[in-house]
């Protein structure tokens, strides 16, 4: 537990990295760092995202999972690993 | 009138012979008895006429009728009177649904109606006359017709009823004349029965009507929708396939043990969700890393000095990451060692060299992915002096301590405590454990490991089972080691081993390194003497280290600032090189039997390739702000990097530059080839060289 939160310090403490949201399999973020609206807005739209590429992916080929996802934009970049049961996502600005 | 008569006699006759009506016997008898009445008394008549017919003409026979004999004239036949209908059906067949078949009926209906015909009329005495004559409103005239009626027929029995009928009637009337008339006027006479008659309605009272209903809660309902991708197949097929597996070793398991396993499920599902999350933050965490430090990554990959091209016998290292962790403050990276299995991750033991500053130490596990946090770490109670990784169970690691302590960790598991540990008891060294390394799995498959010590000791190790136990190899004495001196010599002057290497090929075959600056050549088999002695350094050797290629040669490096090459079955060495700083440590390279990498106190690496240059280093780089000194030096066995640690407990990765990493020339139009045999021959061929100088300089 304390390991998890330890990990998440960190990774908020990395060079512009905006902010970490954790959701769970239905889309509903149980922690966040940002602020409620955006981070209701990033669980929405990303948890489809992510269902869609990892049905891309399984569809293919059916062992094959997906790992992580990223999301370069122009302003910065979005990260999101899936796990069974919960996605991360986190957003950092990578030229901060 | 006789004769129709008698031909309806017959007639009648013939049809009751032939029918078959059970029911309408009885009227049939009357039928028959009547007819026969009237037969007998037509019978009587006529046959006085037939017989008056009969005198005067003779027989007249039809020209059709049938010929009989007087035989067959006389027969008799009997005809048989049956109530039974000729033209009743026989055999008429219901279905009965009891039992699901046709069936016969059993009573088939033998009457036969000849003739219906409805009447109009009625009794006069019944409900209805009365009623019409009452419509016709001659009640009077009733009781009349009654009287006469009950006069004349006296035969008949109903006499004295009509004339109760008749006095009831009248007492009736009496008793209510009017409302006779009454009704009489009105409407249709009520028919009142032949006694005392008083209507009294009433009204009953109604029950309420009420309507009890009940309406049942809706089962719950939820819609479910769904896609069936492949994969959501496959996962079921999956699913299945892990349920039988768990049902087939349930059979073998304990039902005890799957209780308390499934408790232990369902502790986990309740407890906080937050640490399911645990591996993905892994992944996020190396993702976000690898964003801050991509030129750092992506030098690693891609980066090529160039400029070694124009540099022909020069080259560069390039710094990329630097481990640094903060609860190593103070402490000096002691050893380092690459897995060999999962190639970007490396082990780093931190300690302390100084004699007086003796205090914790750690083990730290970097992966290259991941360079500002350990993967793996643990704090030990005393400084960590060596460590190793098994070559082939990467898992585990063992340490040794400057206590003397040896120490096997497994990082499987997640507890901070070793999995081995040696004791007082069990053979612990009595001086700092200067080297460990993993051997191979001795005959029952328990792991083995050595470790050599100051107290002069160099130990084999076994796991077996929860135990660490010992097996002493060999004890380091100073003096020749020819036996020819007493034991008690060998007693007296015990040498300190800093350092030892196994050979690559030879398995019984070690090199120790001793702080006296002597190196023992040593075999496994033997326990007092050794194989060989060289004088190698005048001060104690940090390091020796045969070559992967080539099978006889060994490099040593020592706090007397020189790297020594040798060849072991020479006493003296093959090449000398002054660093000008005490050595701290020295590696060869894994791609090439030539390359060769040392460290300095001075923060200095010196990477010499032998097959381009005998004499000098290609590149000699301080990577280290002054004042540090570097401690170790590994390389990567697939990347081209190399680790360096220095004394401030900061691991550097550096890439080798092209120049560094040359494969030897070959002619235009062979294909270089990557043999170990090449490197062997590369090798031998420079010996070879060094050697025929050396014979001629008698040195």
């Amino acid at each position: 537990m304390a390991e998890v939160e330890e990990t998440l310090k960190r990774i908020q403490s990395q060079k512009g990295v905006q902010g970490i949201i954790i959701i769970n399999a239905e889309g509903i973020p149980i922690k966040s760092t940002l602020d409620n609206s955006s981070t209701v807005q990033y669980a929405g739209l990303l948890h489809q995202l992510v269902m869609k590429t990892r049905s891309t992916v399984r569809d293919l080929d059916p062992q094959n999972d997906l790992t992580f996802l990223r999301v370069r934009s122009k302003k910065n970049e979005i990260m999101i690993a899936p796990d069974k049961d919960y996605f991360l996502i986190v957003i950092q600005n990578p030229s901060d | 009138m006789s004769v129709p008569q008698r031909a309806g006699a017959a007639k009648t006759k013939q049809a009751i012979s032939q029918s078959h009506s059970s029911k309408e016997a009885a009227a049939a008898k009357l039928l028959k008895a009547a007819v026969k009445k009237q037969d007998e008394d037509d019978g009587t008549e006529v046959g006085d006429g037939a017989d008056e017919w009969m005198q005067r003409k003779t027989l007249i026979k039809p020209p059709d009728q049938v010929d009989l004999t007087e035989a067959e004239l006389k027969e008799e036949f009997t005809r048989i009177l049956t109530t039974n209908n000729p033209h009743a059906p026989q055999n008429i067949v219901r279905y009965s649904f009891k039992e699901r078949s046709y069936k016969r009926i059993g009573g088939i209906d033998q009457l036969a109606i000849h003739f219906m015909l409805a009447g109009n009329l009625l009794h006069k005495d019944s409900d209805e006359a009365r009623q019409q004559r009452a419509r016709q409103g001659l009640p009077d005239e009733k009781a009349a017709v009654e009287s006469i009626v009950a006069e004349t027929e006296e035969e008949k029995p109903d006499s004295p009823q009509v004339e109760i009928e008749e006095v009831t009637e009248v007492g009736g009337s009496e008793d209510r004349p009017e409302s006779v008339e009454h009704q009489a006027k009105r409407r249709d006479q009520k028919l009142k029965n032949q006694f005392k008659f008083t209507e009294r309605p009433s009204q009953t009272l109604n029950n309420p009507l009420r309507q009890k209903g009940c309406q049942t809660e809706l089962p719950p309902r939820s819609n479910f929708s769904a896609t069936a991708n492949q994969w959501v197949i496959y996962d079921a097929y999956m699913e299945e396939l892990q349920k039988q597996n768990k049902e087939r070793q349930k059979a073998s398991l304990k039902k005890e043990e799957e209780k308390s396993k499934k408790k232990t499920i369902l502790v986990e599902t309740e407890s906080d969700n937050i640490t399911r999350v645990r591996q993905v933050a892994k992944i996020v965490e190396r993702m976000v890393v690898q964003n801050t430090f991509d030129e750092i990554a992506q030098d690693f990959k891609y980066f090529e000095d160039s400029s070694d091209e124009f540099r022909e016998q020069e080259g560069t290292l390039l710094p990329l990451w630097k481990f640094q962790h903060d609860k190593v403050k103070g402490l000096a990276v002691t050893s380092l060692c690459w897995n060999q299995r999962y190639k970007d991750l490396f082990a780093v033991g931190l300690g302390s060299y100084d004699f007086t500053k003796q205090g914790y130490g750690m083990v730290l596990f970097y992966s290259l992915k991941n360079p500002t946090f350990p993967e793996y770490s643990y704090i030990t109670l005393s400084g960590v002096m060596c460590l190793d990784i098994h070559a082939k169970l990467s898992h585990l690691v063992a340490v040794g301590f400057y206590n003397g302590c040896i120490a096997v960790y497994n990082l499987k598991e997640k507890s901070t405590q070793p999995m081995y540990r040696s004791t007082a008891k069990s053979g612990m060294h009595t001086d700092p454990v200067w080297q460990v390394k993993w051997q191979k799995d001795d005959l029952d498959s328990n792991h083995n490991l050595f470790s050599v010590s100051s107290d002069g000791r160099v130990v084999s190790w076994t796991l077996v089972k929860n135990e660490l136990v010992f097996t002493e190899i060999i004890k380091l004495s100073m003096g020749d080691g020819l036996t020819q001196g007493l034991e008690e010599l060998q007693f007296l002057n015990p040498a300190c081993g800093t350092s030892f290497d196994f050979h690559k090929q030879i398995d019984y075959l070690f090199l120790v390194g001793t702080e006296e600056g002597k190196i023992f050549k040593c075999s496994k088999a033997y326990s007092s003497q050794f194989l060989e002695t060289y004088d190698g350094h005048h001060m104690s050797v940090h390091a020796v280290r045969w070559n992967y290629f080539h099978p006889k040669v060994f490099l040593s490096c020592s706090a007397d600032w020189t790297v020594k090459i040798w060849d072991h079955t020479v006493r003296t060495p093959m090449f000398t090189f002054d660093m000008n700083s005490a050595v701290g440590d020295v590696a060869w390279s894994p791609y090439s039997s030539t390359v060769f990498a040392a460290v300095t106190t001075d923060g200095k690496v010196h990477v010499f390739d032998l097959s381009i240059n005998k004499y000098e280093a290609l590149c000699q780089q301080p990577v280290v702000p002054k004042k540090a000194k570097l401690t170790h030096i590994d390389f990567n066995l697939v990347y081209p990097i190399i680790i360096v640690g220095d004394d401030r407990g900061c691991v550097t990765t550096l890439k080798l530059s092209p120049n560094l990493r040359k494969k030897p020339k070959e002619k235009k139009g062979q294909e270089p080839p990557k043999t170990p045999e090449m490197e062997v021959a590369k090798m031998e061929k420079l010996l070879s060289l060094q050697r025929e100088p050396d014979n001629s300089s008698l040195g």
